[in-house]
C-alpha cells in the first residue's frame, strides 16, 4: 500500500471537511474492507480520516417510532440489540448471517452499506476491471463470474453487492442519513446503491466527503427473516439471498417485502414480486408466480445461471415458512 | 505516531507509520509473536487477539487507529486471566481478561507493568525457540518454570486437554476466538444458527461451530476444538 | 525385527509442544527472532509465458527504506541449474506468478509497496494452462510419483462383462494451504547460510539448495522445529528459499525475512494437479470383479515434471483377471505441482470409489458387499502376500457402528423436512513406505537421554510419537526422554512425506537404542553416546505393506437450495500399530476432514486467459470451516504390523483423506438419486 496519513477528527463537521476538501482522502471505520483493499492496492488513499469514535455508535429509538443505528455502531451490537432482534428480526439475522465473530465485532454500520464487490477481478489489480479503472474492460463476463450478478447487470460490469445487512435494509425501507458539506440529506435506502450502468465505478449515491451518519428503521417487522445460501455452511458470502417480510390477513398476502442478495450490484428489492404478491393468496403458488414474474428479466452468465432458479426456490422457500408461521400463530 | 497500549498487562508503546496493522506492531516490533499471520486479509482468524474485551482480527486493525487499546493474546492470556480473578479455580473464568482493571482506553493501570524502552523490536521474549520441546522459559509475566508451570487459562488448558490442535499455528487464535465468544455467547449474543433469534440461546455444539467459523484450521482439528470449548464452557452447553 | 514391548507406546500422551502451541510461543519461522532483519517482497510475473523485456526498477529502488532491488540483471548468480528454484536467473517467464525480481526493505509496507513500483515490460506468447482428456501433447512419463510404473495391463482390458460400468470422473486443480504460509529467515555470516524455515525435510531443504546456491552441505544450516502445516507443499525447497538466500547475500550481513502472502501460495509452493479419469469396472452378475481399468490425464509444469500416481492405488485395491492403469500428461505452462496430502490416492480414490459404488448399483448389491466380494488374498500389484489387508474387518466394524444396517437402499427415499439424507461409503488404502537413510544418534547426560535425529513435526505429533518410542526401546521412561529434530545441525534424517516419518525414524531411533544399551548397559556413564542408521526394511521385498481403511458418510442435501451438510462421518482403519492413539486420532480426522474439504468445497480455479488461478484467497478457495464439520469420528483395528518396523505402525497422515470424499459423493447420491461424478459438489450441481 501507498503511504497515507491518518487523523481522527473530534467531530463529524471536521471529519466531513477533511474528506471533502483532499480527493485522496478517505473514511475509515471498522477498517475490515479498507484495510483488505489497501493491501491489495485496490485503494490507494493519501489521507485516512478515522470515524469510528464519532459519536454515532447509538442505536436510539427516536419520538416518531423509527429506530436510529448509528453509522458506527459495529455490526455484532446491531444484531445482539434487543430493539432490533423484535423488530426487525430479518435485520439481526441478516448481521448474523455475514462474515465471522471478529469482523462483526470490528465492522460498522456504514462501512456495511459502503463494501464492495468481491468479485476477483476487481481485487486482482493485474487483472482488468472497469470498476477499479474505468474503460479497462471487465475481466468477469468472459471469466469466473458464478459468484456475480444476474439482474441488473451491464455490457460493464457484473459485480454483485456482497452485504447482507444492506438486503435486509433495503426490505426494511431504511434510510441512509448523510452528512455532507451543504448539510443533511437521506437517502432511501433502495435508491443508496446504484446498478452499474456506464458507471461501474460508483457503488452508491454519495458524493466524495459526504459521510452516512445513521440508518433510521420505519416501523417494524416481527414477521421477517433473512435466508442465505453459500457454499460453506457459514462464513462465506451469499450464492444467493433473501430478506422477507409478510404479513397475512385471513389467508391473503397483506403486507410484503422482499430483497435479494448476490443477484445484483445492488440489494434488489423485489418490487415486481410485491406487486404480484400484495392482496393475493399467501399460497405456495402464488410465492413461486410472483418469484418467476420477479426473476423474468434475469440475465444470467454461462457460470451463474444456477442463481435463477436458485433465487425462485429460495423466495417460494422462505415466503412458505413465513406464511407457515403466521398460519401457527393463529 | 506512537501508540500506547497493554499488551498481556504489560505497558508499552512503540512508534508507527500508519500502514502497520496491530498484528505487525506485535509480531515485528514488539516480540509478541502469538498471534499469528495466516492470511493477513480477515479470512482465517489466525490473528485474533482481545482488543479491548472483544475478539477481533488484528491483521485488518491499523495500529494508529488503536491507541490506547488493551491487547490480551495466547501468550498473556493465563497470566492476565490469572491476575484479574486474583486466585486459581475460583472466579469466573470466563470473566473479561484483566477483569480487575478497568476495560477501555485510559487506564491500563492494574495489573500493567512496563515494558522496557519504547518498541524497537525484540523484548527477549523467551518461547521454546530452537527445538524446544518444554514450556517456555520463565518469562516477564511469570510462565512459570518446567517443572511446575504456572496454570493455563481454562479455555487453553481444555485445548490440551483434548488435544484441540496440530500445527498450532491457528491455535492462538483460536483460543483468543473461544474465550472472546465464550464472553458473547454469556451476554446473551444470538449466532445465525440461533433458532429464534429474539430469544435467549443456548450454547449448543451448533452454536459453538458457526461461532468458531471464523477460525480455520486447515489440520481439522474442529471436532477436538469443540470438545475443548464444550469442556471450557462448563455445564454451559447442551449437545 | 526386536519387537518392541510397549509401554510408552500406546498412551494416548498429551503431545510435548501442547503447552506452546496453546499459549502461542512455539516460534515458527517467521517468528525466529533476529536482530535488525531486512524484509523481503517478490514481484511475480503478470504473464504465464513470454520474457521480460525490460525491467525499470528505478522508482522502487528510490524509495526511501530500499535497500536493494534484485532482478535477472543484477541478482547473485546461482550455481547448479534446478529448474524451479533457477529464480532471478534468467529472462525467461514460464508460468504466472513467477518471481521476477525481489524487494528488500527495511520494513515490510516498504518492501511491498516497493514491489509494486517495479515496472516489467514483457514480451508475452500464447500460453496453455487447460487440462483437456484430448489435449494434443498428452504424454506418458518414464514413471509416476515417486518411481512408479506409468503404466500397467494384464489380461485384456478391453473384455467384456455381464455387468459394466464406465464414466469419466473429475477432481479440480487444488492447493494444500496449511495455515502458515511459506517463510524463511535467512542470515549470512563468516560465508555461512542460516535458513530459520518452514519445512517437512530440513536435510532435504538443505541439500536440494546447497548445489543450487553453489555451497556445500556445511556451510548451509536450515532450522525448522516448528511448522505451521505442511501437507505435501513443505516437502522440499521452493522459490521463495531461493529469493531469500539470494537477499542475504545482498543484505550485508543482516537478516531478510521472506513470508509468502497467502496469494503467492497460489504459485510457488506447488499444488494438486486436476484430474480427468475413466474408470471402467467390469464384473459378473454376483459383482465379482473381472475388469478393472483406470486411465487417468492429469498435467504438468513445462519446468518441472511432476507426475501426480493418481491410478496406482488402483493397483492394490482390488484385484481383476483384466486390468489396466495408465497416466498421461498434459505439459502447461503452470506452476510446477507438487505433493498435496496423499498424492495420487486421494484423487484416484475418489473415482475408483465412486466408480465401485456405481457398480453395486448396477449389479443390486449393498456396496459394502461388493467390497467384501472382492478382496484379493495377495496383492494384485506386487503379486506378494500383504502383511495385513483387514479392510472387510473396516467395513464390516464400520457398518455396525454407522448403523448402516438401517439403511434403505434406494436413493432418494429418506426425508427430514426439505432435506434428503443418504449414506455412503468407500474403501481407502495408502502404502506403507519406509525411508533409509535417517541417523539417530542417543546420548545419556544429566540423568536423561538425549535422543536426536533431523525429523520434523508439522502437526503430526511426531515429537511425542519419537519420544515414546525411544522411550520404549530404551526401557526408561517417557519423561526422561528429552528429543530433539527440526535442526540440519542434528543428525541426518528423511523428509517427512507418504506417511513414512514416524515409522522410519522410529525404526532408526530403536536401531539406536539398542546399540546403545549393547554398548553401554542399563547403568550408562554420563556422556554415553551412539548412533545408528535406519535399518533396512523389515518387509523387504517379502510382504506388501498397504494400510486399509473404510469411509463413512451421511449427507443431507437440501432439495430447494442444492446445499450439502455432513453431520457425520465415520472411518475405521487398518494401520497397524498406533504408537500415541491421541495425536493418530487427531491426524485421521484431521485427514477426513480435509477429504470432507475437498468434496464439498476447494478448487482453484484456473483463468485459461491469463493463466493464474483467480480466487487466491480463503475467502474465494474454501476450506472446510468450523460450521461445516460436525460429528468425524475415528477408529482403528488393534494391530501391529511386525513387518512395518519395530514400533509397528504403517503411517496414519494420509491415508483420512483417501476415500472420504467419495464416501460423501457417495451419500450425495443416496440422498438424491443424482450421480455427481466431479468435485466439488457445490450448491449449483445439485440445483435442478
Amino acid at each position: 500500500m501507498i503511504p497515507f496519513d491518518y487523523e481522527r477528527p473530534a467531530d463529524v463537521a471536521s471529519a466531513v471537511a477533511a474528506v471533502r476538501r483532499n480527493p485522496n482522502a478517505m473514511f475509515l471505520a471498522g477498517g475490515t474492507n479498507l484495510v483488505d483493499h489497501l493491501k491489495l492496492g485496490v485503494a490507494g488513499p493519501e489521507l485516512l480520516v478515522d470515524v469510528s469514535g464519532l459519536p454515532l455508535d447509538e442505536v436510539a429509538e427516536q419520538p416518531d417510532g423509527r429506530l436510529r443505528v448509528g453509522a458506527a455502531v459495529r455490526n455484532s451490537d446491531l444484531a445482539a440489540h434487543p430493539l432490533v432482534r423484535r423488530r426487525f428480526p430479518v435485520l439481526a439475522e441478516a448481521l448474523l448471517a455475514g462474515a465471522s465473530g471478529q469482523l462483526r465485532n470490528a465492522a460498522t454500520t456504514g462501512g456495511n452499506l459502503l463494501q464492495r464487490t468481491r468479485c476477483p477481478y476487481f481485487q486482482d489489480i493485474s487483472t482488468p476491471c472497469n470498476k477499479r479503472s474505468p474503460g479497462a474492460g471487465c475481466s468477469a463476463i468472459g471469466g469466473h463470474h458464478r459468484d456475480m450478478a444476474v439482474l441488473g447487470s451491464s455490457e460493464h460490469c457484473v459485480a454483485a453487492h456482497p452485504s447482507d445487512m444492506a438486503v435486509a435494509m433495503s426490505a426494511l425501507d431504511a434510510v441512509v442519513r448523510i452528512q455532507g458539506m451543504e448539510g443533511e440529506r437521506s437517502v432511501e435506502l433502495p435508491e443508496f446503491h446504484r446498478l452499474p450502468g456506464d458507471e461501474p465505478h460508483r457503488d452508491t449515491v454519495l458524493q466524495h466527503g459526504e459521510l452516512i451518519t445513521a440508518v433510521d428503521l420505519p416501523g417494524s417487522a416481527p414477521r421477517s427473516t433473512y435466508r442465505k445460501v453459500r457454499d460453506r455452511a457459514s462464513f462465506a458470502f451469499a450464492l444467493v439471498s433473501v430478506a422477507a417480510v409478510l404479513e397475512v390477513e385471513d389467508g391473503a398476502v397483506r403486507e410484503v417485502r422482499l430483497a435479494l442478495g448476490g443477484v445484483a450490484h445492488k440489494p434488489w428489492r423485489a418490487t415486481r414480486a410485491e406487486e404480484v404478491l400484495r392482496g393475493g393468496p399467501a399460497e405456495e403458488s402464488a410465492f413461486r408466480a410472483a418469484a418467476e414474474e420477479e426473476l423474468a428479466d434475469a440475465r444470467p452468465l454461462a457460470g451463474n445461471a444456477f442463481k435463477v432458479p436458485l433465487a425462485r426456490k429460495l423466495i417460494t422457500g422462505v415466503l412458505r415458512d413465513l406464511a407457515d408461521q403466521a398460519g401457527e400463530e393463529r | 505516531m506512537v501508540v500506547r497500549w497493554v499488551v498481556d498487562g504489560v505497558r508499552c508503546e512503540v512508534e508507527v507509520e500508519p500502514r502497520v496493522t496491530v498484528l505487525d506492531a506485535l509480531r515485528e516490533r514488539l516480540g509478541v509473536r502469538s498471534p499469528k499471520k495466516g492470511c493477513d486479509h480477515g479470512q482465517c482468524g489466525a490473528c485474533t487477539v482481545l482488543l479491548d474485551g472483544r475478539r477481533v482480527l488484528s491483521c485488518l486493525a491499523l495500529a494508529v487507529a488503536q491507541d490506547g487499546a488493551e491487547i490480551v493474546t495466547a501468550e498473556g492470556l493465563g497470566a492476565v486471566w490469572r491476575a484479574g480473578t486474583g486466585e486459581l479455580g475460583g472466579g469466573d473464568p470466563f470473566g473479561s481478561p484483566a477483569a480487575g482493571s478497568t476495560a477501555g482506553r485510559d487506564s491500563g493501570e492494574a495489573g500493567a507493568r512496563d515494558r522496557g524502552g519504547p518498541g524497537s523490536g525484540e523484548t527477549g521474549r523467551s518461547g521454546s525457540g530452537a527445538a524446544g520441546t518444554g514450556p517456555s522459559e520463565p518469562g516477564e509475566l511469570g510462565t512459570g518454570s518446567e517443572q511446575d508451570p504456572e496454570p493455563l487459562h481454562p479455555v487453553a488448558q481444555a485445548f490440551l486437554d483434548h488435544d484441540g490442535f496440530q500445527c498450532g499455528y491457528c491455535t492462538p487464535g483460536q483460543v483468543c476466538s473461544a474465550v472472546g465468544m465464550l464472553d458473547e455467547a454469556r451476554r446473551g449474543w444470538p449466532s445465525h444458527v440461533t433458532a429464534d433469534v429474539a430469544a435467549e440461546p443456548e450454547l449448543t455444539d451448533a452454536e459453538i461451530r458457526e461461532r468458531m467459523s471464523g477460525n480455520l484450521c486447515r489440520c481439522g482439528a474442529y471436532p477436538n476444538i469443540l470438545a475443548a470449548i464444550r469442556q471450557a464452557a462448563g455445564g454451559e452447553v447442551q449437545r | 525385527m526386536t519387537e518392541l514391548d510397549p509401554r510408552a507406546i500406546g498412551a494416548p500422551l498429551e503431545r510435548t509442544d501442547g503447552r506452546a502451541k496453546v499459549t502461542g510461543t512455539a516460534a515458527y519461522a517467521f517468528e525466529q527472532p533476529v536482530a535488525d532483519p531486512l524484509y523481503v517482497h517478490p514481484v511475480q510475473s503478470t504473464i504465464a509465458r513470454g520474457r521480460i523485456r525490460h525491467v525499470d526498477t528505478d522508482t522502487a529502488a528510490d524509495l526511501e527504506g530500499v535497500v536493494a532491488v534484485l532482478t535477472h540483471l543484477n541478482a547473485p548468480g546461482l550455481a547448479e541449474h534446478d529448474p524451479e528454484l533457477h529464480v532471478l536467473q534468467s529472462p525467461e517467464i514460464a508460468f504466472r506468478g513467477q518471481p521476477v525480481a525481489a524487494v528488500l526493505a527495511e520494513t515490510p509496507e516498504i518492501a511491498r509497496h516497493a514491489a509494486g513500483l517495479v515496472r516489467v515490460d514483457y514480451e508475452q506468447e500464447e500460453h496453455d494452462v487447460v487440462l483437456r482428456a484430448d489435449h494434443p501433447q498428452l504424454y506418458a512419463p518414464e514413471v509416476v510419483n515417486p518411481s512408479f510404473p506409468t503404466d500397467t495391463a494384464e489380461g485384456d482390458p478391453e473384455a467384456s462383462a455381464e455387468v459394466e460400468v464406465d464414466h469419466e470422473y473429475s477432481t479440480p486443480m487444488e492447493h494444500n494451504n496449511p495455515m502458515e504460509p511459506h517463510a524463511t529467515v535467512a542470515v549470512w555470516a563468516g560465508g555461512h547460510l542460516t535458513l530459520h524455515d518452514s519445512t517437512q525435510g530440513v536435510h532435504k531443504a538443505r541439500s536440494r539448495l546447497a548445489p543450487v546456491l553453489g555451497l556445500p552441505e556445511e556451510r548451509i544450516r536450515v532450522v525448522s522445529p516448528h511448522v505451521g502445516g505442511g501437507f505435501g507443499s513443505k516437502g522440499t525447497a521452493h522459490a521463495h528459499n531461493v529469493l531469500a538466500a539470494l537477499a542475504a547475500r545482498v543484505a550485508g550481513g543482516r537478516a531478510v525475512k521472506l513470508a509468502l502472502t497467502r496469494q503467492q501460495m497460489f504459485d510457488l509452493v506447488g499444488h494438486r494437479t486436476p484430474t480427468i479419469q475413466r474408470v471402467r469396472l467390469g464384473a459378473d452378475r454376483d459383482g465379482r470383479l473381472s475388469v478393472v481399468v483406470h486411465d487417468v490425464v492429469e498435467h504438468t509444469s513445462k519446468v518441472q515434471e511432476f507426475a501426480e500416481q493418481t491410478a496406482v492405488s488402483t493397483r492394490t485395491v482390488y484385484a481383476a483377471p483384466n486390468r489396466r492403469t495408465s497416466h498421461r500428461l498434459a505439459p502447461l505452462d503452470v506452476p510446477v505441482p507438487f505433493w498435496m496430502r496423499a498424492p495420487g490416492e486421494a484423487p484416484g480414490m475418489f473415482a475408483t470409489e465412486v466408480a465401485m459404488d456405481e457398480l453395486a448399483e448396477a449389479c443390486g448389491l449393498d456396496p459394502i458387499e461388493l467390497r467384501l466380494r472382492n478382496e484379493p488374498a495377495t496383492d494384485p500389484s506386487s503379486g506378494l502376500p500383504y502383511s495385513a489387508r483387514n479392510l472387510a474387518e473396516c467395513l464390516r466394524a464400520g457398518a455396525v457402528r454407522f448403523g448402516w444396517e438401517e439403511r434403505d437402499p434406494r436413493p432418494a427415499s429418506r426425508w427430514d423436512g426439505d432435506w434428503l439424507v443418504g449414506l455412503g461409503v468407500a474403501a481407502a488404502t495408502y502404502p506403507r513406505y519406509y525411508s533409509p537413510g535417517s541417523v539417530a544418534v542417543i546420548r545419556f547426560q544429566g540423568g536423561r537421554y538425549l535422543v536426536r535425529i533431523g525429523a520434523a513435526d508439522i502437526g503430526t505429533g511426531t515429537r511425542t510419537a519419537l519420544a515414546q518410542i525411544a522411550a520404549d526401546a530404551l526401557g526408561c521412561g517417557f519423561r526422561d526422554v528429552l528429543l530433539e529434530l527440526g535442526d540440519t545441525d542434528l543428525p541426518t534424517a528423511t523428509v517427512e512425506g507418504g506417511s513414512s516419518g514416524l515409522a522410519s525414524w522410529g525404526a532408526t531411533v530403536v536401531a539406536a537404542a539398542e546399540r546403545f544399551r549393547a554398548e553401554f548397559g542399563d547403568d550408562p556413564a554420563d556422556g554415553a553416546e551412539t548412533s545408528a542408521e535406519t535399518p533396512e526394511d523389515p518387509a523387504g521385498g517379502t510382504v506388501a505393506t498397504h494400510s486399509f481403511g473404510a469411509h463413512f458418510a451421511e449427507a443431507r442435501v437440501n432439495a430447494l437450495t442444492g446445499e450439502v451438510r455432513v453431520p457425520r462421518m465415520l472411518g475405521v482403519f487398518s494401520v497397524g500399530r498406533v504408537v500415541n492413539p491421541r495425536t493418530a486420532r487427531s491426524q485421521l480426522i484431521g485427514g477426513m476432514v480435509m477429504g470432507l474439504s475437498a468434496a464439498l468445497h476447494e478448487h482453484s480455479v484456473l483463468d485459461p486467459r491469463f493463466g493464474h488461478v483467480v480466487n487466491r484467497d480463503f475467502a474465494q478457495y474454501h476450506v472446510a470451516a468450523h460450521a461445516d464439520v460436525a460429528d468425524v469420528e475415528a477408529f482403528w483395528l488393534d494391530e501391529h504390523d511386525p513387518h512395518a518396523g519395530p514400533s509397528g505402525g504403517r503411517g496414519i497422515g494420509e491415508i483420512g483423506i483417501v476415500g472420504s470424499p467419495a464416501a460423501i459423493a457417495n451419500a450425495v447420491h443416496h440422498a438424491t438419486g443424482v450421480r455427481i461424478r466431479d468435485l466439488p459438489i457445490t450448491p449449483d450441481v445439485l440445483i435442478r
